[in-house]
């Protein structure tokens, strides 16, 4: 699947194009098929935004997994600080992004 | 240390209220990000892997205690509880948010502190030796040249939109702690035979995917025409770098492209130019200057003695503290390299805790270091038993100096936009695998430095064992190094041979250490093996 | 022309500017366009002549626009300095100081940014070649400066 990520204009926060707005979790994200170019270039004019691309995705048991590890840390936080990741509760939450 | 007057304060309030301004043109739509982006890198402000992250200058790693409470301030207030000292002796925030990035900078300002031309294509913050004024080698404290440097170089009108970034280092000791000869531009203060104060001045240097050392240009200039010949070198460089690919436009490929003669030529044709302009800064300025950088007042007659009993703080002297200019006086080093702790990351209660360090036993003085470590420069040896205790109630007594776990890493692919692989994990585990103190010791002075990409912001090119992460097919992969320094005796680290994965790189690390432990002649350290035996045998214990 | 922001009160030159190579080969032509990259120490000898130097930017990302700049006024050269194309307005004020003095930027700036950007900074660290005078002058005001 192909899914849209970015960040919030004015927070910086990582989002996921979830079909309707942007959302902060991953899993939320939907796939856009031909759509990326259009749905980027409005958002993008309406600031809703800042600097979206498309990438590829799959989805899985545990929800929507990005092909690349890059985006797997961006869905996630930084690995080396658990505590300030999108599931802190979570001591493995780690080994998602390998 | 320096004090701004009322035309810094006025300086640096104007930038905060413009960055003010251009921040609600862009939310409010004004801008897109390409127009906005230049803006916000010469204030600092990146867009990083997980929010915007802010870097604030602290000019030739010198702060104060109030500065470091005002950083604590930050990371508490806009950030998540800690700061990430750099590799170029600044402090940087991850999870800053552009709608507040102007109030931050208003508090910095309130304090004498700016995010100044710290990122974007311009004249970086001036980097110097970190025991600058406490050093016990220097020749003169060479923070008043940086400091004038600092005002000289910021909002340059000409050089507003230079071909790349711009960086710029000045030691005043033979024993270089800055890393000099890998800087664009870097000046080391001497004495001529009439024994006047100068500057020899190297050019060209810098790491990122296309590594050059510095070719000395000039053998002697003297310290009041450094505007006059800043200005040259930079013209010439703005003039004729290409322009067509941002990967060949640092000055370094220019000074290769035309050779260090031609450069030299060039660039002392538009010194003649500029000295002929009259725009040099006077003698008085530096002196003024030079005046809030007199040495604090030190007490005469201090014991030397310390009662080294315990192993624990014996080991901390020994590893942790330099010797100070001052009888009685030490510089002492506080490591940000906890093994498995995260190089150069500090907490905001920590960065209270050294504030309050600094103030009883330092002057107020803090410096940070190109190593991603802190310095309180003017200790009294006497006060060292008590400093060493309040640092370990709050983990900052570690003591690594210089060994093989005070590593210094980029914040890699947990952080960085830019990175392919991750640092910090690499060099947790390796601090992890030689986190015994007697084995460190037996190991002795070797400096590892790890990169997660080709910019080298972790600086492996410098390290004597150096660790690049790459990109491959969408796996992180690190390659080994050997044999770079950034000392006095700067070289350029070369690539071992094939890379590892990540359990892969500790291990071969690991040989890389073992082989020099069973070659090394007495005395030697890691670098000094490396030179005398060459790759060779490194090579065949790493790739068994 | 209308979208020009001029800091002149003299008549502009009405004749377009023509590019450096064929202004070299018109000995009647006044107004001359340099391109990023071109060397404007060529026109030094033909000052004389020269009331508008128009200097393009491709992009705002080439900055070698400011040294020709200033390079020209080195020379005592009192003449027109346009800036044109890819033209950021907030560095006017910087360009201001190289000695640009009229602007025909791609897109029209906005009059209230251009007002706020050039009134923003009260002082200056540095000469640039400009009657600006630097704070160390200021703080030294018995010293002779320029």
């Amino acid at each position: 699947m192909k899914v849209l990520t970015g960040n919030d204009l004015k927070t910086g926060a990582v989002t996921w194009w979830d079909g309707v707005q942007w959302s902060l979790h991953v899993e939320d994200a939907v796939d856009v098929g031909d759509h990326a170019d259009a749905i980027m270039a409005r958002e993008q004019a309406a600031q809703r935004v800042n600097g979206p691309y498309a990438i590829d995705a799959e989805k899985t048991a545990d929800g929507v997994r990005p092909a690349h590890i890059k985006d797997r840390i961006r869905a996630l936080g930084p690995t080396v600080r658990p505590d300030l990741t999108l599931k802190p509760a979570d001591p493995e939450i780690g080994n998602w992004v390998i | 240390m320096y004090k701004y007057d009322q035309y810094d304060q006025a300086m640096v309030d104007a930038r905060v209220e413009e960055f003010r301004d251009q921040t609600r043109r862009r939310i409010a739509g004004h801008m897109n990000d390409d127009q906005f982006k230049p803006l916000r890198l010469k204030n600092g402000l990146y867009l990083q892997l997980h929010a915007y992250m802010l870097r604030v200058a602290i000019p030739y790693g010198t702060f104060n205690a109030v500065q470091m409470r005002k950083l604590a301030h930050i990371a508490r207030t806009y950030d998540r509880g800690y700061g990430h000292f750099t590799t170029r002796q600044n402090i940087q925030y991850n999870w800053i948010k552009l709608e507040q990035a102007p109030d931050i900078l208003a508090e910095l300002a309130t304090v004498e502190m700016h995010a100044i031309q710290t990122s974007g294509e311009s004249i970086r913050n001036v980097s110097a030796d970190q025991y600058a004024g406490a050093a016990a080698d220097e020749i003169i404290d060479p923070r008043p040249w940086a400091e004038t440097i600092r005002q000289m170089t910021n909002f340059m009108p000409e050089f507003s939109y230079l071909p790349r970034k711009f960086k710029i280092a000045v030691i005043a000791s033979k024993v270089d702690r800055a890393a000099l000869r890998w800087h664009d531009f870097a000046l080391r203060i001497v004495r001529n035979e009439a024994g006047e104060i100068g500057f020899e001045v190297y050019a060209g240097g810098g790491m990122g995917r296309t590594p050059f050392i510095a070719h000395k240009i000039r053998d002697f200039l003297p310290t009041t025409q450094i505007f006059s010949y800043l200005q040259a070198v930079l013209r010439v460089w703005n003039r004729n770098a290409r322009r067509d690919n941002i990967h060949k436009q640092r000055m370094k490929i220019l000074v290769h492209e035309l050779g260090q003669e031609e450069f030299s030529r060039q660039v002392e044709e538009a010194f003649t130019h500029f000295l002929s302009l009259g725009q040099d800064f006077p003698q008085a300025e530096y002196d003024r200057i030079a005046a809030y950088f007199t040495p604090p007042p030190f007490e005469q007659g201090l014991s030397e003695d310390l009662d080294l009993s315990d192993p624990a703080f014996a080991a901390w002297v020994r590893l942790q503290t330099v010797a100070h200019q001052a009888p009685g006086y030490a510089i002492a080093n506080i490591s940000l390299k906890p093994v498995g702790g995260i190089p150069g990351d500090i907490s905001a209660d920590q960065m209270d805790r050294v504030a309050d360090l600094a103030e009883r036993f330092s002057f107020g003085e803090i410096r940070a270091t190109h190593a991603q470590n802190l310095v309180l420069p003017h200790v009294r040896k006497i006060d060292l038993p008590a400093l060493w205790q309040e640092l370990r109630a709050v983990g900052l007594a570690d003591a690594n100096l210089d060994l093989v776990t005070d590593i210094i890493a980029c914040p890699g692919l947990d952080y960085c936009s830019l990175a392919n692989a991750r640092s910090i994990p690499v060099a947790q585990k390796i601090a992890e695998r030689f986190a015994d103190l007697e084995r460190q010791e037996d190991i002795g002075e070797l400096k590892i430095k790890i990169s997660g990409c080709i910019n080298a912001c972790g600086h492996h090119h410098a390290g004597n064992i150096g660790i690049l992460g790459v990109d491959k097919k969408g796996t992180e992969n690190y390659q080994l190094l050997l044999g770079g320094s950034g000392d006095e005796e700067t070289s350029q680290a070369k690539i071992t041979g094939p890379g590892f994965d990540e359990d892969g790189v500790v291990n071969a690390l690991e040989r890389a250490v073992d082989h020099y432990r069973a070659v090394r002649q007495p005395g030697e350290r890691f670098i000094d093996t490396y030179r005398r035996v060459g790759m060779d045998g490194f090579k065949e214990a790493i790739y068994v | 022309m209308s979208d020009t922001l001029r800091f002149r009160d003299d008549q502009a030159a009405d004749e377009p500017a023509v590019s450096l190579d064929a202004f070299l080969d018109q000995p009647e032509a006044d107004s001359v366009r340099i391109e990023a990259g071109e060397d404007v120490t060529l026109l030094f000898p033909h000052l004389g002549r020269v009331r508008l130097v128009e200097i393009d930017f491709p992009r705002f990302r080439d900055g070698r626009g400011f040294s020709t700049a200033r390079m020209l006024r080195e020379t005592g050269y009192k003449g027109e300095i346009k800036a044109t194309g890819d033209v950021l307005v907030d560095l006017v004020w910087f360009m201001r100081r190289c000695g640009f003095d009229s602007f025909a930027p791609n897109v029209a700036f906005d009059p209230a940014v251009v007002e706020a950007s050039l009134a923003r900074y009260p002082f200056v660290y540095q000469d640039s070649g400009d009657a600006a005078v630097p704070i160390w002058a200021l703080r030294h005001p018995g010293l002779a400066h320029g």
